[in-house]
């Protein structure tokens, strides 16, 4: 254990942390942008900076581990004061769109800017450099206009997913991330899983799909299980006007954490789609009383082509819920009662509930009588 | 899964896997074990025909002649016993029947099995000692490993590896399945079984049909139902008269299309609950609505028995409802009119729920896994994995820690039995299916989705350059790929990810769909297809 001094505190801890892990752990704030703490510190942004005494220069808190006798101030004037200049640094490079911008409100460099009152400086900023939107990729809206070179797209790509899409270009004012060697993501073998935007604590990288929609404050989050694949990912819902629009990581998911793959976060659009079935059909036939086998030739006639204006037998038609359940009710009833309850079969869906599956489970086994019931699992 | 995904990235010092495109299949599971290999040194076989995503972070690829993984295990195991790494303490305390075993065993040795399986007796050596040598060592595997006529002994032989290696029981070992669909896993706990009911509680146990007679009030069916791959064909033979079909695609997922399509024709009755119009959907009668998972709350299950909550964000579109209430529907209105089949006083009678809580209150008392799965519970936050069998139970993350189900592990003698389809002059090629990233299974949701079908929005066909050059593909584009069974054309994508003499072909797409290839040959216990391997003739167009 070593002994130092935080904003005048005396405590005790280990050597080895950094002092950003000290005075969280003490529960004194310390402002950080490009730290994260999933990803490797890099010390490059500033924001964290302090005062040690003693030292030449301010100390980036999330690199500079603790010494003995340290005495650190993490809130003096002049911490601020190179903060608030750091911050006119990046917005002197950043453009000034904030009131159309699509991260507003969740955006990290805008909540700094707010906390340390940093102004867009008076004679304006540097303007365009990059073209807007300038990947292709379908998911990944790319805007490096508003990249402040924090490297989390780099690192999340590198330590989370280990794909290394995203690198750093050229030095100085010239600096820039890019994909690969300066090419498009997809070209970089990006798998599309959207951990760079997750990560981006700005709007230099944003989701292209539902772009324009919504702003932070006007979606409701509601967490659930992903309905892909079986590793069981948990993510946010963005929820506007009883619509989905997109999903996001939540960092406390079991499982993921704030990963995901590219269906689960940019799979959801199939939910709105317009080929819903969002009223239940029954075949023409049904309802005119009259039996399957009679219109077998209408039906092979009518199979597997597209929608015609001859009426046939074999159409859909939509019908209420109380005609198409008692239709179906009196279909099994009879079919039970001619050729026994082992001539039904049940498929239930890997894809459902487990609520769901256990009542299909008592449908088959309580009220129809067979063990006829299966699901997708050998396919 | 007998461990947790978490234990296995993180503590595992090697890792077989064999038959899993893990990092196209279960992404985020993949991204842990890329990290596993490059951050804490971990040591990965992979064993796969196919050159997939993750033999990048291999530290060895075996690319196994297909269907031949029972020698190659059993050649594995013989390394392990000729070398003395097997873990003798284990296979004493807690295993039995290890002589039968070690006999068939024996019959594996290098030189044997690198003639069955093509790979070099001295990388059979390499993959033995990594994987002897770093333990624990976790075996992961998906349908690569059980979509063959030896499916079931496919997992045994990994079984009696891990036991053998005495892999079992403990953080970063195990046997690891990965299941397919979100709620797989939970499909079988709850019952969607044609021979148990939930918890796997087998129809044919007098104790477990007496105890949901008494639940459910009602009589049961002791005889073992039929399993999806013999319903279908048992519509022809007047087997099967009608189906319920919840949320399935049998026309786009089940072996042999041109057959299922012709089985789904003569049906008497079907009704399909969907969300889309199917390919499926044109043999239905009733097309019921049902609703996605953003409109109903209730749990999942994943592949590591973790059960999750699924909550609703928006209500159902139009007029869909939720699946669960369609089918207490169904059940209401069937009970009205056959009203002595069940006693309503027995305490599970009703199909009377106000939500999937009060539906989960009675999985509770009925499946003993599952006891104590409550979604009070889950809303606070609970991190639950089954067995758990009490509301104060904390949940299992690691299965056999002290012994097995059964009681002692059971060493089980295990053969080669090659693939049902044999190449000939006619069929010289494999043809092997399964999917791709951005796409998922029969692709009703995915092909719905804009941004996925940017990155991916057409059947491609994978060919070896060699097979393409023989060919004399030379920049054109379409092939044309005949099984015994059917034939599609599809764009060709030449790639050194399959082996010379094979192609991979997926089933998103329905105009070029595997499936019209693929054959229904099962497993004899399991009756699972072999989709891993046809015989194929591939022709330009």
């Amino acid at each position: 254990m070593i002994n130092i001094k935080l904003d005048g505190k005396d405590i005790q801890t280990e050597a080895g942390k950094t002092i950003l892990q000290v005075a969280k752990e003490s529960g004194v704030h310390i402002p950080t942008l490009c730290y994260h703490k999933d990803l490797s510190p890099t010390g490059n942004c500033r924001m964290c900076i302090v005062e040690v005494k003693g030292g030449r220069f301010l100390q980036a808190a999330c690199v500079t581990p603790v010494a003995e006798g340290m005495e650190i101030e993490t809130s003096s004037e002049k911490v601020t004061r190179d903060r608030k200049l750091t911050l006119e640094l990046m917005l002197a490079n950043h453009p000034m769109d904030c009131l159309t911008c699509d991260v507003t409100g969740e955006c990290e460099l805008q909540d700094l800017a707010y906390e340390y009152r940093a102004k867009f400086p008076e004679w304006g900023t540097k303007g365009k450099r990059y073209q807007i939107d300038s990947d292709p990729n379908p998911f990944v809206r790319v805007d490096m206009n508003k990249c402040i070179l924090c490297r989390r797209c780099e690192l999340a790509c590198a330590e989370i997913q280990v794909r290394d899409v995203w690198g750093v270009a050229k030095r100085g004012f010239s600096e820039q991330i890019v994909a690969g060697a300066g090419t498009n993501m997809l070209e970089a073998r990006c798998e599309s899983c959207g951990q760079c935007v997750a990560y981006c604590p700005t709007g230099a990288l944003s989701n292209k799909l539902n772009y324009g929609m919504a702003l932070a404050h006007q979606v409701r989050k509601v967490t659930t299980t992903c309905s892909y694949c079986g590793v069981g990912c948990q993510f946010d819902l963005l929820v506007k006007n009883n619509k989905v629009i997109g999903v996001s990581s939540n960092p406390n998911s079991p499982v993921n954490g704030m990963a995901l793959c590219v269906k689960g976060r940019y799979g959801y659009d199939y939910i709105h789609h317009p080929d819903r079935v969002t009223k239940p059909r029954v075949r023409r036939y049904l309802l005119e009383g009259k039996k399957k086998e009679e219109i077998r030739e209408q039906i092979e006639e009518k199979r597997g082509k597209p929608a015609s204006d001859t009426p046939s037998a074999w159409d859909w038609v939509e019908a209420e819920w109380d005609v198409a359940l008692e239709i179906v009710a009196e279909k099994f009833r009879m079919i039970k009662e001619a050729h026994g309850a082992d001539s039904i079969g049940l498929l239930t869906s890997a894809k459902c509930l487990n609520e769901e599956n256990y009542l299909m489970n008592k449908l088959a086994r309580q009220v129809i009588g067979t063990n006829n019931i299966d699901h997708c699992a050998r396919l | 899964m007998s461990n947790s995904m978490d234990d296995v990235a993180k503590e595992a010092k090697s890792f077989l896997i064999i038959g899993s495109n893990t990092t196209e299949q279960h992404p985020v599971f993949g991204t842990m074990l890329r990290r596993a290999v490059k951050f804490r040194g971990a040591k990965l076989v992979v064993a796969d025909p196919r050159k997939i995503d993750i033999t990048d972070f291999a530290t060895l690829h075996l690319r196994q002649r297909p269907g031949t993984d029972i020698p190659l295990i059993n050649g594995l195991m013989y390394i392990i016993l000729e070398k003395g790494w097997e873990d003798k303490t284990f296979i004493d305390e807690r295993t039995e029947n290890f002589d039968e075993f070690k006999a068939t065993v024996m019959n594996y040795p290098p030189d044997t099995v690198s003639k069955i399986t093509n790979i070099p007796i001295e990388k059979l050596y390499e993959a033995a000692e990594i994987l002897a040598k770093n333990s624990p060592m976790a075996v992961i595997w998906a349908m690569g490993i059980t979509q063959h006529i030896v499916g079931v002994r496919n997992v045994m032989d990994l079984a009696n590896l891990q036991m053998l290696l005495g892999n079992m029981g403990k953080a970063g070992g195990g046997v690891n399945p990965l299941r397919g669909q979100n709620n797989v896993q939970g499909a079988c706990d709850m019952g969607g079984l044609p021979n148990v009911y939930t918890a796997y509680q087998a129809v044919t146990s007098d104790e477990v049909h007496e105890k949901f007679e008494k639940a459910w009030g009602t009589t049961s069916n002791t005889k073992v139902g039929l399993t999806v791959t013999e319903m279908v064909p048992g519509i022809l033979d007047g087997k099967i008269k009608s189906l319920y079909v919840l949320g399935e695609d049998p026309v786009m997922s089940d072996p042999d299309t041109k057959h299922i399509r012709h089985c789904f024709a003569a049906i008497d009755f079907m009704v399909l609950q969907e969300i889309f119009p199917s390919e499926t959907s044109m043999y239905a009668d009733v097309l019921l609505p049902g609703v996605t998972f953003a409109e109903k709350n209730g749990t999942f299950t994943n592949t590591e028995r973790r059960v999750q909550m699924v909550n609703k964000a928006i209500e159902p579109i139009g007029d869909a409802k939720p699946d669960w209430w369609i089918t207490s529907q169904i059940a209401k209105r069937l009970l009205s009119g056959t009203s002595d089949r069940v006693q309503r006083e027995a305490p599970f009678s009703s199909w009377d729920y106000a939500d999937t809580s009060a539906i989960m209150s009675e999985i509770n008392a009925l499946t003993p896994s599952y006891g104590g799965i409550t979604h009070e519970r889950l809303l606070k936050g609970e991190r639950l994995q089954w067995p758990c069998p009490t509301k104060d139970h904390a949940g299992t993350p690691i299965l056999h820690t002290k012994q097995f189900t059964r009681g002692k592990g059971k060493f089980m003698p295990i053969d080669h039995v090659p693939p049902a389809e044999k190449p000939d002059d006619e069929f010289p090629m494999i043809m092997n299916t399964g999917r791709v990233l951005y796409h998922w299974h029969g692709g009703q949701m995915t092909r719905r989705a804009k941004g996925l079908m940017e990155v991916y929005n057409e059947a491609l066909i994978e060919i070896n350059p060699s097979d393409a050059e023989k060919l004399g593909m030379n920049g054109r584009k379409i092939v044309r790929v005949t099984s015994r069974h059917g034939q599609i054309e599809a764009k060709a994508w030449i790639t050194d990810r399959v082996p010379p003499g094979m192609v991979y072909t997926n089933f998103h797409f329905p105009n070029a769909s595997a499936n019209e290839l693929t054959h229904a040959s099962l497993d004899p216990v399991a009756k699972i297809p072999e989709y891993k391997i046809t015989a194929v003739k591939v022709e330009l167009v």
